[in-house]
C-alpha cells in the first residue's frame, strides 16, 4: 500500500474515533459544556490536560528547533514544564476552589468590577488567538503534507476540520476526545523516536539513548559526535549556548508563568471533584507531558544528525561526498513540493551543499557557492524524521495522525475558552444577562468560528515558527493574566485599580514590544525596527518580555492598591475562603 | 481547631521551599551555572545541558506530588480537608 493511502486510512480511523467519542459524550448543559459537569478523575484530567497542552508546537515544532538550536532550545523544554510547579502550587488548588467556569470570572468577582472583567477578556483573547495562530501554521504543515498540496491550501483544509470538530462537543465531548487524542500522539511520538534512538545507539530508550554512544563501533557519544558533525560543517556547535544568557533567563520565565496564566490550562483544573484533585491532577498532567519532552531532546539531536549525514556522506570537501540532487530520496522531493524545503544549486555541481557561516572561506577554495538549502522550514522536522530515518510507511502515517491531533486537541481547547470569555463573560456576564442557556452555547459556538476565521487568515503568514508564535502567547498570558490571578489569591490588599492598571500595563507594554518587531497585528512590513538582537532593548527577544511584561504588572498593582482603598469586607473573606479547601462547591453543584 | 493564618503560613513555608527548589534546577543548573556543571559528565551528557533539557523536568514532576502530599496531610492536621 502506497504512504497516501495508508496515511488517509490511519488519519481517517482516528478521525472516526473522535468523532465517535465527542457524540457519546456530547454536552447537554452549559456546565457540561464549559467544565465538564466538574466530574472527571484526576489522572484522566492530567491526560487531557497533556494533549490540550501539548499542541502543535509541541508535537510539530519543537524538536524542530532543538533539532537546530541545541542547547539554546532548552527554554522551551523547561518553560513549557516548570510552568505546572506554578500552577499546581500557586494557582490551581485556589481557582478551583472558588468553583466558578472561567478565569475572566474569578477576576471580576475577586476584584469587584465588571472592568476587570472586561480587561480580563481582552488578556485572554489576545493571548488565545496569538496561540491558535501558532497551532493553524502547525496545522498547515500537517495537512500541506499530508494532502501533498501548497501551505495555504493546506491551513483551510485545517481550518474546515478544527470548525466542524471543536463547534461539536464543548468540555465534556473535548475532555475525553483529548484522552484520546492524547494516546494517539504520544504513542506517534515515542514510536519513531524508539526506532530511530535504537537504529543509532542501539538503545531503545531515547532519553537514554542521547546520552549513549553510537553504535557504529567507535565509541564516540552521539551528542559529541553531533557537536562534530556541526563544527565541520561550520554550524555552531550543538550543545554550547549560542544566545545571551539574560534571554534564555526571561524567555524561560516568560513560557513558565504563561503556562500558568494560559486561561484554557486553567479551566482544566474546574474540571475535577475536589481541590486536593486539582494538585494531584496538576503532577498527573506533568507525567504525561514530560514522557513527550523529555523525547523531544533526543528527537531533534538525532533527527540532525541524520539530515546532515544524509546531505553530507562523506567527508567535508572530498569528492563525491556530497548528495547528488538526482539521487535526493523521496521525503526531500515530497518537502520540496509544500514549499516548506527549498534547494538552488548554486555551483551548478548538481549535488547538494549544506552549510553553515562558520565554513564560508574554507567553502570558496571547494568551489561551494554558498549554502544550498536555502530553506529548511523547521516546523517539517518531526514529520519529516521518520522518512529521513527510513522508518516503514506505516510509522509515517501514525506520526501525521499524531500531529494532526495535538493540533486539533489544543485548538478545540483554546476555542473553547475563547468561545466562553465571550459568550459567558461578555455576553451572559456583563451586557446580556438574560439569555438562556440555550442561546448562550449558540454564541459560544459562533464565537469560535468567528476566532477560527481570524487565527486562520493570520496563521498565513505567521510571524514565526509554529513554536515561535506560541511563545508570544505565552508571553502575553504571563504578563497579564497570571499576576492578576496570584495577586488575587495572595494579597489580599491588592483591590480593583491596581488589578485594572496592572493588566493593562502588563499587556499592554508587552503587545507594544511584540508588535513593534514583528509588525502591528502580525502584519509583514509594518514592524518599527528589523527583528534581530541588535535592535532588542537589552538583546531580550519579544518572546522573552513577557516576564518583564508581568513584572511590570506586579509592580503597578502592588503600587495604585497601596495608595488607594482597600478592597471591600466581603472581598477579604473571600480571598480567605478560598485559601482553605473545606467547603469546596460539590461536583454537580452548577 | 488550630488558626486558619498558622495554616497559610505553613502553607507559603511549602512553597517558598518548593519553588526555591524549582528555581534551582531550571535556572541554576540549566542556565546560569551550565557552563560550570557542563565540565562534569552523565555518560555522554554535559551535566548541564542534562538539567537544561532532562533532568529539570523530572525533578518538576516530583516536585508537584511531594508538595501535594505534603498539603494533603496539611489540610487533615488542621481540619480543613475536604469531607
Amino acid at each position: 500500500m502506497d504512504l497516501k493511502t495508508l496515511t488517509f486510512l490511519v488519519v481517517g480511523a482516528t478521525f472516526a474515533l473522535y468523532i465517535w467519542i465527542a457524540i457519546k459524550s456530547r454536552a447537554s448543559s452549559t456546565s457540561e459544556f464549559y467544565v465538564a459537569g466538574k466530574g472527571v478523575h484526576p489522572v484522566l484530567n492530567g491526560m487531557a490536560t497533556g494533549a490540550d497542552w501539548m499542541s502543535a508546537a509541541s508535537f510539530i515544532s519543537m524538536a524542530g528547533l532543538i533539532a537546530f538550536k541545541g542547547y539554546d532550545a532548552s527554554v522551551y523544554l523547561m518553560g513549557w514544564t516548570g510552568g505546572y510547579v506554578l500552577l499546581a502550587m500557586l494557582l490551581a488548588p485556589y481557582l478551583r476552589k472558588y468553583g466558578k467556569f472561567t478565569v475572566p470570572e474569578f477576576i471580576g468577582d475577586r476584584f469587584y468590577s465588571n472592568t476587570a472583567r472586561m480587561v480580563a477578556i481582552l488578556c485572554l483573547i489576545t493571548a488565545s488567538i496569538t496561540y491558535v495562530i501558532g497551532q493553524m501554521k502547525g496545522i498547515g504543515v500537517a495537512f500541506s503534507r499530508f494532502l501533498e498540496v501548497d501551505f495555504a491550501t493546506g491551513l483551510v483544509a485545517g481550518m474546515v476540520i478544527v470548525f466542524i470538530y471543536a463547534v461539536f462537543g464543548g468540555m465534556k465531548g473535548i475532555t475525553y476526545t483529548q484522552i484520546a487524542q492524547y494516546c494517539v500522539l504520544i504513542f506517534a511520538y515515542t514510536v519513531p523516536a524508539v526506532f530511530i534512538s535504537l537504529h543509532l545507539t542501539g538503545n531503545p530508550i531515547p532519553q537514554i539513548g542521547l546520552g549513549s554512544t553510537m553504535s557504529d563501533g567507535n565509541g564516540v557519544y552521539l551528542l559529541d559526535k553531533l557537536d562534530l558533525i556541526c563544527n565541520d560543517l561550520g554550524f555552531a556547535k550543538y550543545t554550547t549556548q549560542k544566545g545571551s544568557t539574560l534571554d534564555m533567563f526571561l524567555m524561560t520565565m516568560s513560557l513558565m508563568i504563561g503556562t500558568a496564566g494560559l486561561p484554557h490550562v486553567i479551566t482544566r483544573f474546574f474540571t475535577v471533584p475536589k481541590v486536593r484533585d486539582a494538585r494531584s491532577s496538576a503532577g498527573w498532567a506533568l507525567v504525561f507531558i514530560a514522557i513527550l519532552y523529555t523525547t523531544a531532546p533526543a528527537v531533534g539531536a538525532m533527527a540532525r544528525l541524520n539530515l546532515m549525514k544524509t546531505i553530507q556522506t562523506g567527508e567535508v570537501g572530498a569528492p563525491n561526498s556530497n548528495l547528488a540532487y538526482t539521487e535526493a530520496p523521496s521525503w526531500f522531493k515530497n518537502w520540496e513540493n509544500t514549499g516548506l524545503l527549498k534547494f538552488e544549486d548554486k555551483n551548478n555541481d548538481g549535488r547538494i551543499q549544506y552549510y553553515g557561516p562558520g565554513l564560508d572561506d574554507k567553502a570558496a577554495s571547494m568551489g561551494w557557492q554558498g549554502n544550498e538549502m536555502v530553506k529548511v522550514d523547521r516546523d517539517i522536522m518531526v514529520l519529516a524524521n521518520p522518512e529521513i530515518a527510513g522508518l516503514p510507511n506505516w510509522v509515517i502515517a501514525l506520526v501525521a495522525a499524531g500531529g494532526i491531533a495535538a493540533a486539533l486537541s489544543t485548538a478545540a481547547g483554546l476555542l473553547l475558552a475563547i468561545a466562553a470569555a465571550i459568550s459567558h463573560d461578555l455576553l451572559k456576564g456583563i451586557f446580556m444577562p438574560d439569555i438562556d442557556e440555550k442561546q448562550e452555547l449558540l454564541a459560544s459556538r459562533i464565537a469560535m468560528g468567528g476566532a477560527i476565521i481570524v487565527a486562520g487568515l493570520l496563521g498565513l503568514h505567521p510571524p514565526g515558527f509554529a513554536a515561535q508564535v506560541v511563545a508570544l502567547a505565552f508571553g502575553l498570558a504571563a504578563s497579564s493574566i497570571f499576576p492578576a490571578l496570584m495577586l488575587g489569591i495572595f494579597a489580599k490588599h491588592v483591590n480593583n485599580k491596581g488589578a485594572i492598571c496592572g493588566m493593562l500595563t502588563g499587556l499592554g507594554s508587552t503587545l507594544i514590544y511584540i508588535f513593534w518587531f514583528k509588525g502591528w497585528l502580525f502584519i509583514p512590513g509594518t514592524n518599527m525596527a528589523p527583528d534581530n538582537a541588535a535592535n532588542w532593548w537589552l538583546g531580550i527577544s519579544p518572546g522573552s518580555f513577557g516576564a518583564v511584561g508581568a513584572l511590570l504588572n506586579f509592580a503597578v498593582a502592588l503600587t495604585v492598591s497601596k495608595f488607594t482603598a482597600n478592597p471591600p469586607e466581603h472581598i477579604q473573606h473571600l480571598v480567605e475562603d478560598i485559601r482553605v479547601p473545606k467547603g469546596v462547591a460539590a461536583a454537580s453543584d452548577h | 481547631m488550630k488558626s486558619a493564618s498558622e495554616y497559610w503560613r505553613r502553607n507559603l513555608r511549602l512553597v517558598i521551599i518548593s519553588l526555591i527548589v524549582w528555581f534551582v534546577v531550571s535556572f541554576g543548573f540549566g542556565i546560569l551555572l551550565v557552563d560550570p556543571l557542563n565540565s562534569i559528565r552523565l555518560g555522554g551528557y554535559k551535566l548541564g545541558f542534562w538539567f537544561a533539557q532532562q533532568g529539570s523536568i523530572y525533578i518538576f514532576v516530583g516536585l508537584i506530588f511531594v508538595y501535594a502530599r505534603n498539603m494533603n496531610k496539611l489540610d487533615r492536621e488542621f481540619d480543613v480537608h475536604e469531607d
